[in-house]
């Protein structure tokens, strides 16, 4: 055996077991396939979560149809001065490099949505003037599909970033289940955040110039963040070659090619869950998820192809 | 009374520049002493925010009013806290901007863009 480094050298996570796995679903762009696939997984784990981070889009619940057990507002923290003990020297508004802060005739002025909540300003404050204020960015609903359990990150519309509603719902996850992360597209600090404590990514790309474009930016990321990964081509028209090229030279395993379908394109309009509707769905993504536990033990074991 | 513009370059003949958070100089022209002074922006290089920081720098050179082309809503938020007025720049050099406020010949700045902000 050769001698590792990877942490996962001694804990492989296994489908179905007590200690949970997350298989984290991400595409260069919008409309690839996230949603299909997760939604799809996680219909065929049967019992598991489905967590969608896509909080601009979350589009997951329109196939799921969760029965709705609660929701939770997601609060980010704003700085709230008290005016009676600030004497104006302006340190948190010099601190301050997102320049949410400005001080105008004995007054500061906040600008919460160029905040970042780092919280320099409250702890630079000499007169401790400053305190911890909450505004609000978006909510996480609660629902359940049978035995999966829907959670749903929804950022609330004019919001800069989703970040922080994707931080809280990762926190909430239960670890003693299987976990299928709907990540947003693209390959930004959002998408960073809803891998970051992936077991393993499934990357979803179009057999297109433009999707091989998206499917390397991705690639990159996974590789960045050292995740095992696997592709599962979507869409295919006959032009798989030119993403199977791409793979072949990055030693990319390919999952899966999944031909485009009028059938199953109408039929996800419709919000069927293909797993659901047609046997032979059921039967690809049980295979899939087959594909991806042999994929983990087999990294697991020290053979490195990252 | 001081009037503000954003600059291309340092003195009363540079045009006015096209950004107001993200200009190199602010000229400040004294219409009684007929002087003016130079300020670098620092909000130059910032990664957001730069309207607010660069309102800043113009309230606390004592400025009554800003002319300028643009002006997002953070800015104008500071400048009207601040109780400077904002006059729409014709293009021209800032020493023309000075005559034609001067002279009345400028409009109130009235359309406040929502700012071009940075997506994180």
């Amino acid at each position: 055996m050769p001698a590792t480094t990877s942490t996962y050298k001694f804990f492989a996570p296994v489908l179905g077991a007590e200690v949970g796995m997350r298989i984290a679903v991400l595409s260069g762009k919008g409309g690839t396939g996230k949603t299909f696939v997760s939604v799809n997984l996680a219909y065929a784990l049967g019992k598991a979560v489905y967590a969608d981070c896509d909080v601009e889009e979350p589009n997951g619940r329109l196939f799921l149809k969760p029965k709705v057990c609660r929701t939770e507002e997601v609060c980010t923290m704003i700085p709230v001065n008290n005016a009676e003990k600030c004497t104006g020297c302006r340190r948190c508004a010099d601190f301050c490099k997102f320049n949410a802060l400005a001080y105008i005739r004995n007054k500061l002025l906040v600008f919460p949505e160029l905040c970042h909540a780092c919280k320099g300003c409250i702890l630079i404050c000499p007169e401790k003037a400053l305190k911890e204020g909450k505004k609000p960015v978006g909510k996480i609903e609660y629902g359940m599909k049978k035995d999966i359990e829907v959670i749903t990150g929804m950022m609330n519309t004019g919001e800069a970033t989703g970040v922080p509603v994707i931080r809280r719902l990762l926190a909430e996850l239960p670890s003693d289940r299987d976990v299928i992360i709907d990540c947003p597209p693209g390959s930004a600090c959002t998408v960073m955040e809803s891998i970051k404590d992936a077991d393993f990514c499934v990357l979803v790309a179009e057999p297109t110039r433009f999707g091989l474009h998206n499917l390397d930016m991705v690639y990159k990321l996974v590789k960045l963040f050292n995740k095992p990964h696997a592709l599962i081509v979507n869409k295919d028209m006959g032009d798989k070659l030119i993403v199977e090229e791409y793979c072949a030279q990055n030693k990319i395993k390919v999952l899966v090619s999944i031909p485009y379908d009028t059938e199953l394109a109408l039929a996800n309009s419709k919000g069927f869950i293909a797993a659901e509707k047609y046997p032979c769905f059921r039967e690809l993504f049980n295979m899939i998820l087959d594909s991806i536990e042999k994929e983990v033990h087999y990294e697991a074991a020290g053979n490195f192809k990252r | 009374m001081k009037i503000a513009v954003p600059a291309e370059g340092k003195t009363m003949e540079s045009n006015v520049c096209q950004s107001f958070g993200r200009t190199y100089y602010f000229v400040i022209a004294d219409t009684q002493a007929s002087e003016f002074e130079v300020i670098d922006n620092e909000a130059v290089s910032s990664g957001g925010g730069a309207g607010i920081k660069a309102a800043q720098a113009i309230a606390d050179s004592g400025a009554d009013v800003v002319v300028t082309f643009h002006c997002g809503q953070n800015a104008a938020d500071v400048l009207k806290a601040a109780s400077i007025k904002i006059f729409k720049a014709v293009p021209g050099t800032i020493g023309e901007m000075v005559q034609k406020y001067k002279a009345g010949e400028l409009k109130e700045l009235l359309e406040i863009h929502a700012g071009y902000h940075k997506h994180v």
